[in-house]
């Protein structure tokens, strides 16, 4: 069964006509080409594939869009202030936090969640936030590293 | 150009050329390819682990609405494999499966719902056949063979050498200890899944995006398999979301999506599931493990003896190679003076193994350093000074003729040493332990312990996978009168930063900065041959093509600008985006200025750059395995706290020295340590793949334990770096090196914490716990294989050493 469904992505509106079974990850690649949010099992156990619906950490392949209208979902694509990239994205780049790089659209948007909650994280924190993001590149020291001087930026 | 110029971009710590799209999401996976009109492809896998194929009926798929085309093994009957000799592979399997997952029949249908939908309409009728499960099963010879070429029945294949005299070796022994071991094997788990897209155009040419490490072999084996021309097939290999080795093998699904597009005129897209991933495996091989080895009282070994046992799955893969690697590496950290290897590889029915990082040399370098850890412990030395005594000289040639060009062994053991407080533990006694360590909780049940561990890994194999005379790799770099530098390379970006390579050396060379180069990587049209992201081989070998290709352009600036400043060339330099005379800095050109002069001078400006390795390979069959330009080292101090009421190992800290030569950028090679010392605690721990009755006991990420930031300790890399003469700058490899060491590190430091011997990976609780039982009934404190079985190797090959190998000093 397809319906049209509304979604507010990045702050900006879309109309999808979708089977309403789709999942969010899905929608968000497939129908409106955000090819920056990944998928790495497709059963919320890697949290590759994390956006933001309200501010807060969402796993997109366990999400149905049907369930998320008038709500504000956020993607990496939405993370730069228009041409000006976010504190996370420029601190990610500059100390080596993204090797392959396949995690880290998920990992980011999970890092900002923890921001906006606490500016000031302890390393104990930014662990606890992101048990759910799994990187089998960095060994996630870089990405604390990252986070801790994206949390120190003079906003 | 002098020899020593002060470095503006190597030695740095820059972020990666690609680093921006990477945190932005614009860097395109191959699964973020969509093309118009393009259809989906489905794999249908067998359930069975090993059975006849006697009927395949795929009428009932073909009628479904939005299927267009279904093909079996009869479409691609041609076998395919990465090595030359084990050629054993079918995209789609013709007559026979061989594991759970093996693929037997193929869909592309408009979307992925129909394609699935009609893999269930395909009727498969199979002879079950008794499966071969292990190493012991596939030594029983009364089940059924799985390939008819193997060496003997499920025996792919034996190796025997000998080195120098290791009867002699033993005589001259003062001590002699034997150990069992076995490491379980396990998988890459890249964050992405494998994704290929296939387009064969009206122009009768096939373009195929994938996501893999190693574009010139899919090249090759799509030419094969399909009959067509290389010619008219372009390989391009998307940015790799994580590889870890597991994406070195052509794959079926990439055969077979290219095959879908040239029946339908589409273009036809596979992604694995994850599910399919852990069946695609070719990870780290399960071996068991013996070894022996005679030392004099002072730890010098005078003897070593080592077999292993492989667990290869159910195809050849790089088996072979690896075969030879769980013997070639043993060699190159100590001084050895007679070495005998025995190992062999069994075909089962699982999927395959091949090639994960450090690729068949984790595994005995674990045996190796627990069986020193105890040796050290039964003569009353400290561990470290025991390994640091008789490290391998510069310059030497090891027993089996591998030749160390640099080697910063020792000073990895004295640097992790003493970021540790390794002597203060000493010296405080045993147990006590230095201050400054993280104590996890106060429970009574916590032990803590120290462990230690060394290794080397290879830079490159010295070797291409087939017999050819080429480069292993090109470099072109071309330079236009806008100032432009573009570097081509074959080489394949998984993540470890070889794009920013290229930029960083034609920058240095060029005096501008690693932005202002474009990198065109990993397409076979455009860009000459790379062999690809494996066996660590890529800094070493595309930077120093790189180097020649930059070199062989700015001789012709330099030379062009000289006559506009009527100096010598010899006395130009660039820097800075200019090119100025050292004796004379009044006289200089921009360097685009320099670029137009040379251009009109020299016609259209670009270079040409290749890399082979030096041919050192000894003067015996299998010696191909193991030479390299150079090898790194590595040494790793691991703190554990073993909690001895849940058996519960935790990590605390982990200190790692790693020998990479010349650091080109020490952020990346320091990324690299930290992910490799990560996937060892994940090793060393957790990570297993394991299999119930031919299915996969946990094809899930969440099944799958893999370190999450709540298991993974704190690590400090120190970087220990010689000037390697074979290196771009002195550079070595960091990919792979820096894993080795953590696995028999954590496990010497769960024996120093707690007393007991886990002499297999992963060390779970349930192992630390038997063996804390056993111990308390006074048994043997250990936990591991109880014995090694019995296999006629064949008689070794015995080869005489080089004449600078270390030999067996006869003492008074």
């Amino acid at each position: 069964m397809k319906q049209i469904l509304r979604l507010r992505v990045n702050g900006q509106d879309h109309e999808v006509y979708v089977p309403v079974h789709k999942t969010l990850l899905e929608v968000l690649r497939e129908d409106l080409n955000l090819t920056g949010t990944k998928h790495g099992c497709e059963l919320g156990e890697c949290g590759t594939c994390t956006v933001l619906v309200d501010g807060e950490p969402v796993l997109s392949c366990l999400a149905l869009p049907i369930e998320l209208q008038e709500r504000e979902i956020t993607t990496v694509e939405g993370l730069a202030d228009g041409a000006a990239p976010h504190p996370l994205q420029t601190a990610f780049a500059e100390l080596g936090a993204a090797q392959c790089g396949y995690c880290t659209p998920g990992v980011l948007l999970t890092s900002k969640a923890l921001l906006d909650r606490h500016p000031h994280p302890s390393r104990d924190e930014i662990k606890h936030a992101l048990a759910g993001n799994l990187c089998r590149c960095t060994g996630y020291a870089k990405i604390y590293e990252a986070i801790e001087r994206a949390a120190n930026e003079p906003k | 150009m002098s020899n020593n110029p002060p470095l503006s971009v190597i030695g740095h710590a820059l972020p990666k050329v690609d680093a921006m799209q990477k945190v932005t999401g614009e860097t395109r996976y191959a699964d973020d390819l969509f093309l118009p009109r393009m259809l989906y492809g489905k794999l249908l896998r067998s359930v069975y682990p090993h059975a006849r194929i006697l009927h395949i009926d795929t009428s009932r798929a073909e009628k479904l609405p939005g299927v267009c085309a279904v093909i079996t093994g009869k479409d691609l009957p041609i076998k395919f494999g990465i090595m030359p000799s084990t050629q054993d592979e079918e995209a789609l399997c013709v007559d026979k499966v061989r594991f759970v997952g093996d693929p037997v029949a193929a869909v592309a249908a408009i979307d992925e719902e129909t394609a699935e939908r009609a893999l269930d309409l395909i009727d498969v009728e199979y002879e079950p056949l008794a499966p071969v499960m292990s190493i012991r099963d596939a030594l029983d010879e009364t089940l059924p063979q799985i390939h008819a070429y193997a060496d003997h029945h499920n025996i792919h294949k034996f190796v025997s050498l000998e080195f120098g005299d290791i009867e002699a070796g033993f005589q001259a022994a003062e001590y002699v200890r034997e150990d069992t071991f076995f490491y379980e094997g396990d998988t890459h788990l890249p964050m992405e899944q494998h994704a290929a897209l296939a387009q064969y155009s009206s122009d009768e040419k096939l373009t195929l995006w994938s996501s893999t490490q190693t574009p010139h072999y899919v090249h090759r084996a799509l030419e094969k398999t399909l009959q067509i021309p290389r010619a008219r097939i372009r390989v391009i290999a998307a940015p790799v979301g994580g590889g870890f080795g597991g994406k070195t093998d052509p794959f079926s699904h990439e055969i077979v999506a290219s095959k879908l597009s040239m029946l339908t005129g589409r273009p036809v897209k596979i992604t694995l599931t994850r599910e399919e991933v852990f069946y695609t495996h070719r990870g780290r091989h399960p071996v068991l493990m013996w070894v022996k080895s005679g030392v004099r009282r002072d730890g010098q070994i005078t003897a070593l003896h080592f077999k292993t046992m492989l667990d290869g799955g159910a195809y050849g893969s790089y088996g072979i190679a690896s075969t030879y690697y769980t013997g070639a590496l043993q060699t190159v950290t100590y001084k050895i003076p007679a070495y005998k290897f025995e190992g062999l590889r069994v075909f089962t029915n699982k999927p395959p193994c091949g090639p994960k990082r450090g690729h068949g040399t984790p595994q005995p370098r674990f045996g190796l350093e627990v069986h020193l850890d105890k040796i050290a412990h039964d003569l009353g030395l400290d561990p470290a000074e025991m390994r640091r005594k008789y490290v391998v000289d510069d310059g030497t040639k090891t027993v089996n003729h591998l030749t160390i060009t640099s080697c910063g062994l020792r000073e990895c053991i004295d640097r992790v040493v003493e970021a540790s407080g390794w002597k203060d533990r000493k010296a405080a006694g045993g147990k006590q332990q230095a201050e400054t360590l993280p104590l996890a909780t106060r429970h009574s049940s916590l032990r803590k312990g120290l462990g230690l561990a060394c290794s080397s890994y290879l830079s490159g194999a010295g070797l291409p996978i087939y017999w050819n005379d080429l480069p292993h790799s090109g470099v072109i770099v071309k330079v236009d009168r806008g100032g432009g530098v573009a570097v081509f390379c074959g080489s394949t970006d998984i993540g470890q930063g070889s794009d920013s390579l290229l930029a960083y050396i034609a920058a240095e060379e060029f005096g501008l900065k690693p932005a202002d180069i474009k990198v065109f990587t990993a397409d076979t049209d455009l860009t000459p041959v790379d062999l690809g992201s494996y066996s660590s081989r890529v800094t070493v070998m595309t930077g120093n093509a790189c180097i020649q290709a930059t070199r062989s352009v700015k001789q012709k600036i330099l030379q062009a600008a000289a006559e506009k400043l009527l100096v010598p060339a010899e006395s130009l330099v660039m820097r800075n985006g200019i090119v100025i005379c050292e004796d004379d800095e009044n006289r200089k050109l921009s360097f685009v200025e320099a670029v137009n002069l040379a251009e009109a001078k020299f016609g259209t400006l670009s270079g040409t750059g290749s890399y082979k390795p030096p041919k050192r390979a000894g003067p015996y069959k299998g010696s191909g395995v193991g030479p390299s330009p150079s090898y790194s080292y590595s040494a790793c101090v691991a703190a554990v706290s073993v909690d001895t009421e849940t058996g519960v190992v935790t990590v605390d800290k982990l200190w790692l020295a790693h020998d990479g030569g010349r650091a080109i950028n020490p952020l990346l090679v320091i990324g690299q340590a930290e992910g490799s010392a990560y996937m060892g605690v994940g090793e060393a721990l957790m990570e297993e793949s394991a299999f119930r009755k031919g299915m996969h006991k946990i094809p899930s990420m969440l099944d799958y334990k893999s370190p999450t930031t709540l298991d993974t300790p704190d690590i400090q890399t120190i970087l220990v770096e010689t000037l390697d003469p074979e290196g771009p700058y002195g550079a070595k490899e960091a990919g792979q090196g820096p894993l080795l060491p953590v696995p028999p590190a954590i496990a010497n430091a769960v024996f120093d914490a707690v007393g007991v011997r886990i002499d297999e990976v992963p060390i779970t609780p349930d192992k630390v716990l038997k063996a804390l039982e056993e111990k308390a009934k006074g048994k043997e404190a250990r936990v591991g294989p109880k014995d090694f079985p019995n296999a006629k190797y064949p008689e070794p090959i015995k080869v005489e050493p080089p004449e600078n190998a270390p030999r067996l000093e006869i003492r008074a």
